[in-house]
């Protein structure tokens, strides 16, 4: 770990939960013990040395890691200008960066002598990941996931299930992502004795993103050792999709205080920012308050929350981690959008280009790389998170070229 | 004295609870919500919840969360919740009105502006959800001012030590929910009661109302015998869902002799 200076970007959250004005603890008072009572286990076992010991064990034996640095020449090649490099969290046990999260999380709720797991998910990647950990640790598991969800990701959905988790659709409201983790928030409250809630993302109330973020920065600390040894210098550009957030403040936290590091969030431009079809919230919409912080939202003139879109479930949601707000406000990190068809493009071209399939999300970040990379001196240097795999997204990708399998 | 402590403080006198039912705003249409706000206070409700529609109630069960998406079909906002609330006032100046809902749409509105647009639409206290103890301080200052209580609640799960800490700053009435889980599912029995409400009696002088699943004449009864005020929301809103304004009404004043015979019995 790099040390952290008092004036260091990094010190973030502050006593209250908050990043700047964002982030806090916006819940029911029913559920306001619970969360200090985790606040306070999760202090307890980072100042544990043999905490980090354990997760670091299933992350090496388990997961895989580190997972590997890549160097992506072809694609380079073919975008012209600079280096591009992938961290590949795609290789990671289950295909993405989720299992990071879910293992310390689980790990804690150990700890705590919970007994029993619950969830939201969106696209089922963060579903599986935690239906994983729970069969690996034999705690019972109660996935919510929106019945629209439920039905455009059947394969995830038949995952969790072999994995032995109970998944309950999700119907009220627009019964996709935030209506699960509205309803994984009810379960929580009249489960409040047993149960360990394993938030997927950097959102929801203090502590949950900063705990999140520090289960997923293991994704930047290892990429900025593999890229000091392959190159002996830190990236010009580190760049990561975003939804929630938790792979790009995995990867973007360990270099917020290298000012020569230009740190890039992609947002889902749905079908375009100039559209009510997309899920950016920060380039398109204000702060409000939802699932227990403060953040940026897409919300109507009344304050009611509005749906987001995107091809890719995992950023199909109308909100985005407080620190991801924060360091928007701050402009630390430039948020821009990437569409629908850019994505698809994006896709096609590094599975064509590197043998790689990626997520739809990842596949974000991939297309603003081959906007910026051509603009670049040929020894700069593109870190990218590669934060999923596109196996799942292979469906989805065949219905939006006309294609029936 | 505030509109809220001066009813309970009418009730006490009369030795008995309040009987506090609630209606969702514009569910289904603005007409039959302002119907039933002058139909309750005419039936026995001595004071009444006006539910503010969110897209996303997190601590609402299944029942209100309906609800609260008719009425956003019917054009809820919170300004027309303000208006139907003046309206009302317009033509009663004494049963107390408290606002249920969520964080987000005040914020959106603006804590300042809504604080003071509510006190002079008639509004007598807020109850937010989503606004625990750690974060009231967002709002406290403009309620203050212009004379809003704000009502907080109490769960289980809240300790003896954190008791204190949560009743800084309310007033008005100290809402007690009665089970760990979301609205209108399960039922606090007698006996939890019992051991619940003189816990929060040690902690405070405000009054306890007690909500989350009070939904028959019987249960406000047991209720009002430990509290001083019975809130019932989801059976109401199954009622109206089921069939009609005029069926509510008479369920309030079914629950009204609930509370009101509790004590003597």
């Amino acid at each position: 770990m790099n040390s952290v200076l008092p004036n260091s970007l990094r010190n973030g959250p502050d006593a209250r939960g908050r990043f700047g004005e964002f982030g806090g603890r916006y819940v029911a008072e029913t559920l306001m013990p619970l969360i200090l009572e985790l606040e306070a286990a999760y202090e307890a076992a980072k100042a544990d040395p043999a905490f980090q010991t354990e997760l670091d064990y299933y992350l090496k034996h388990y997961v895989g890691r580190p997972s590997p640095l890549w160097r992506a020449e072809r694609l380079a090649k073919e975008l012209g200008g600079a280096k591009i490099y992938f961290k590949r969290e795609e290789l990671n046990h289950t295909g993405a960066h989720k299992i990071n999260n879910c293992l310390g999380q689980i790990l804690l709720a150990k700890r705590m002598g919970k007994t029993r797991i619950i969830a939201e998910t969106g696209a089922g990647q963060h579903g599986v990941a935690t239906a994983t950990v729970c069969a690996l640790f034999g705690l019972p598991c109660t996935i919510y996931m929106g019945a629209v969800d439920v039905e455009r990701q059947k394969p995830n959905v038949f995952r969790m299930k072999l994995l032995g988790a109970e998944v309950v659709p999700v119907s009220s409201g627009s019964a996709t992502l935030k209506d699960a983790m509205n309803d994984a928030l009810r379960d929580w409250v009249a489960n409040v004795r047993d149960t360990f809630y394993i938030i997927g993302t950097s959102a929801g109330p203090h502590p949950y993103p900063a705990m999140v973020r520090d289960f997923q920065c293991v994704i930047g600390n290892e990429a900025r050792e593999q890229l000091m040894e392959a190159e002996g210098r830190l990236p010009d550009v580190a760049i990561a999709a975003v939804g929630g957030g938790s792979n790009a403040i995995g990867l973007f936290h360990p270099f917020l205080d290298e000012e020569a590091v230009k740190l890039i969030g992609v947002e889902a431009a749905g079908k375009g920012l100039e559209t009510q079809e997309h899920a950016a919230s920060l380039n398109k919409g204000r702060p409000g308050v939802l699932h227990g912080n403060r953040t940026y939202l897409l919300q109507d003139d009344d304050g009611q929350i509005l749906e987001a879109h995107s091809i890719s479930a995992g950023l199909d949601y109308p909100g985005i981690g407080p620190e991801h707000s924060w360091l928007h406000d701050i402009k630390r990190v430039e948020y821009v959008g990437v569409t629908d068809a850019e994505a698809l493009a994006a896709f096609r071209l590094c599975t064509r280009t590197e043998g790689i399939i990626p997520a739809l999300e990842s596949s974000h970040a991939i297309a603003h790389v081959a906007k910026i990379a051509g603009h670049m001196d040929k020894d700069q240097i593109i870190l990218l998170n590669l934060s999923g795999r596109g196996d799942k997204d292979i469906f989805a990708v065949a219905q939006h070229l006309g294609v029936e399998l | 004295m505030s509109r809220i402590s001066g009813v309970f403080a009418g009730l006490k006198a009369e030795g008995r609870a309040a009987l506090i039912p609630f209606v969702e705003a514009f569910d289904p249409d603005r007409e039959t919500s302002l119907a039933l706000l002058k139909g309750m206070a005419e039936n026995g409700a001595d004071i009444i919840e006006v539910g503010m529609p969110f897209t996303d109630p997190m601590a609402d069960g299944p029942t209100i969360q309906a609800a609260g998406r008719r009425g956003l079909l019917a054009g809820a906002t919170l300004k027309g919740t303000l208006a139907l609330v003046a309206e009302f006032r317009a033509g009663n100046a004494h049963t107390p009105i408290v606002l249920m809902g969520y964080l987000n749409p005040i914020c959106s509105y603006g804590v300042a502006s809504f604080c003071q647009d509510a006190a002079k639409a008639g509004v007598d206290g807020l109850i937010i959800v989503d606004l625990p103890t750690e974060e009231a301080d967002l709002v406290l200052p403009d309620a203050g001012t212009n004379g809003l209580d704000v009502i907080r609640l109490i769960a289980p799960t809240t300790s003896d030590e954190r008791l204190p800490k949560v009743l800084a700053g309310s007033s008005g009435f100290v809402y007690y929910v009665s089970i760990t889980g979301i609205t209108g599912t399960r039922t606090a029995s007698a006996e939890d009661l019992a051991r619940d409400i003189p816990r929060i009696r040690a902690a405070t002088d405000l009054p306890i109302a007690v909500g989350f699943g009070v939904r028959t004449p019987e249960q406000a009864a047991t209720v009002a015998k430990f509290a001083d005020g019975a809130i019932v929301a989801s059976a109401l809103i199954e009622t109206l869902a089921r069939e009609d304004a005029d069926a509510v009404l008479r369920d309030v004043k079914r629950l009204s002799a609930g509370v009101k015979g509790a004590r003597a019995a």
